[in-house]
């Protein structure tokens, strides 16, 4: 079982946040929420790893609401 | 062995005698619809007296429940009314699933042959019902009466008292058990001060069934977003006599009263059809739905059965087809307990298994909901990235959630089943429906499925060996076992003419599908219940081995063992 990476894994960390911010240029708030989902189910697809992709739901939510996550567990 | 009395004092209980002068039922059937009227046939081919009571008179009105599922068809099979369904019925196996005026993708339910019914036939339930009373007709211990409501249900330990609203006035009868299956709105539940906890969904609904002339294929259409209904979504679906299912989704915002009447139902079903296609409208319903279920099935002498003790949203065909198959669970308990060759703990067994039934039907309802429905922005956005992707991207197909439709439930954790201590890579685990396969005997084929009956079988697998006398005496003794066990040898190579002449049901594999489906070897062994659901099975035929796993399977354990082999 994989775990999640949390230390960097990016070869050129700065290109990749360039290339997100670019993503969404020119788009209204409500096309770039569109194209974030999208990209959410195209990583999730990629990864795979059911686990890996729990535990980064978990912490992507973490420091959101103070709560740890269990949330993330339901079916919504 | 027989005692199938309710007891002396339970009978005085019952003031005054129901038309017919009895005062007394092993067991009664509260709801003559598609779920009580199976648990009626099911009980009166176990030979057990039966009462079933409706409020109502005949049959339901409009079309309800239309689509009826491989393993419901393979039940009613087994009760001997399957074939007028499936003759009337629309067959199909394929579903199509739309993004605006755009085919996303489509799915087959059945995509192998050998099977003796398809994934699903579409009916009106109306239909059903009378083919089912036409069945329940033929046994005559077993009784219907309309127009009879329970007003009253006082549970005792040894039965139920239920008072009856009936066209002749108000009588009382003793019941042994009560088998409820009147409805979400079941009102023997609310007697009882019972609830059915859950969630209720957001959302309306429009039914229309409508008739036309049209020739549009035997398929499950759905669309999200279609621009004759945009932003919601929409089924169109065939049943018989060219009537067609037609669902709008309407939003929570919608008013129930105004979008019933015609002249709003008719303008959407014309922006669907276009406007040259003539119909008939023939039955409307707005609704919303909720998925909930009672904590437990089986309080004392009662057991809640279909939509009484769950329910769920009509996405995924679960709702009578799950309900029918808590017949198929319960019934041949009910009959070994009510004929004193099973404890009564058999029952608790029902709920156990039909428990986590609900919860997978719930599970999934609740998902396609929430996918159809979004209850949020967010949830919104993920729904219509997935239906964007899926034009392209094989993978978001999988996503698009416009109901998983019915599945038989696998009792994975049930009490009933011996665990696996061979090795199996594949066939259907214990717990789950058997596997049908074609019988090939000249010259007609028949099916695996309908060889097994309601009984407890063991199904052999000889391969080409021809028979040993030491095989065919162990098979056959089973059926001495005190519940008894019909041995079925399935085999290849022309044997099966071998074991008939030594006095052993046998057939021909001929094209070896039945061994393929269950991953079977030479010696193999399946257990089967009488629900056709798998108990125990086994590398080797061991008659030891048999005898406990199918005293597992009638719930005697442990010091009740010893007395129940002699």
């Amino acid at each position: 079982m994989a775990e999640l990476k949390t230390e960097l894994n990016l070869a050129f960390p700065d290109d990749f946040y360039e290339a997100l911010v670019a993503l969404h240029r020119g788009l209204t708030d409500e096309q770039s929420e569109m194209a974030n989902a999208r990209l959410i189910l195209l990583l999730a697809n990629h990864i795979g790893d059911m686990s890996v992709l729990r535990e980064a739901m978990r912490v992507a939510r973490e420091d959101v609401d103070g709560d740890d996550g269990e949330n993330t567990k339901a079916q919504d | 062995m027989v005692a199938m009395e309710p007891s002396v004092s339970l009978k005085q209980q019952a003031a005054s005698a129901s038309p017919d002068g009895r005062v007394a039922y092993p067991v009664v059937i509260v709801g003559a619809g598609p779920v009580g009227l199976t648990a009626g046939i099911d009980l009166g081919l176990h030979g057990i007296d039966t009462l079933l009571l409706d409020q109502d008179e005949a049959l339901s009105e409009g079309s309800r429940a239309i689509c009826f599922s491989k393993r419901t068809l393979e039940v009613l099979d087994r009760l001997g009314c399957a074939e007028r369904a499936v003759a009337k019925g629309v067959v199909w196996n394929t579903g199509k699933v739309f993004l605006r005026d755009r085919l996303l993708y489509q799915f087959n339910l059945q995509p192998e042959a050998g099977h003796r019914r398809p994934a699903f036939i579409n009916l009106q339930q109306y239909y059903l019902e009378q083919y089912l009373q036409n069945r329940l007709r033929e046994h005559p211990q077993v009784e219907l009466r309309w127009r009879s409501k329970v007003v009253g249900v006082e549970p005792r330990s040894d039965g139920v008292l239920v008072e009856v609203d009936g066209p002749d006035g108000r009588y009382q009868i003793a019941a042994q058990y009560l088998v409820a299956c009147d409805g979400s709105r079941s009102s023997i539940r609310e007697m009882l001060g019972l609830e059915a906890r859950g969630q209720v969904f957001r959302d309306r609904f429009l039914i229309a069934d409508v008739k036309m002339q049209a020739d549009f294929p035997a398929e499950r259409w759905f669309w999200f977003d279609p621009p004759f209904h945009p932003r919601q979504s929409a089924l169109l679906h065939r049943q018989a006599d060219d009537v067609w299912r037609i669902d709008f989704q309407l939003g929570w915002d919608a008013d129930p009263e105004l979008e019933r009447q015609p002249e709003r139902v008719i303008p959407r079903i014309e922006a669907m059809l276009g406007p040259e296609r003539p119909f008939q409208l023939e039955w409307v319903s707005v609704y919303t739905f909720r998925c909930r279920r009672m904590e437990r099935f089986r309080h004392g002498r009662v057991l809640f059965a279909g939509d009484a003790a769950h329910q769920v949203s009509p996405f995924g065909a679960r709702g009578a087809n799950s309900g029918i198959q808590d017949a198929d669970n319960l019934v041949w308990k009910l009959a070994r307990v009510l004929r004193k060759s099973a404890p009564e703990s058999l029952l608790d067994s029902y709920d156990a298994e039909r428990g986590p039934a609900a919860d997978e039907n719930i599970l999934h309802s609740t998902r396609s909901t929430d996918f159809i429905t979004p209850k949020s922005r967010v949830s919104r956005a993920f729904r219509d990235a997935a239906l964007q992707l899926a034009r392209s991207h094989p993978f978001a197909r999988a996503l698009v959630n416009s109901g998983r439709l019915s599945v038989p439930h696998t009792y994975r954790q049930s009490p009933l089943s011996t665990r696996d201590h061979d090795g199996f890579a594949g066939g259907p685990v214990p717990g789950a429906p058997a596997a049908d396969a074609p019988l090939d005997i000249e010259p007609d084929t028949m099916w695996l499925i309908d060889r097994l009956g309601s009984r407890f079988v063991a199904l052999y697998f000889a391969g080409a060996a021809p028979p040993s006398a030491s095989v065919c005496s162990r098979l056959q003794g089973l059926a001495n076992l005190a519940e008894p066990v019909h041995a079925i040898v399935l085999c290849e190579g022309g044997q099966a003419a071998q074991w008939h002449a030594r006095g052993v049901d046998a057939f021909e594999d001929a094209e070896g599908l039945a061994a393929r489906r269950y991953d079977a070897h030479p010696e193999t062994l399946y257990l089967l219940r009488p629900d056709q659901h798998v108990a125990a099975r086994w590398r080797r035929l061991e008659v030891r081995a048999v005898r406990d796993a199918v005293a597992r399977a009638i719930g005697v354990l442990g010091p009740e063992y010893s007395a129940w082999q002699s």
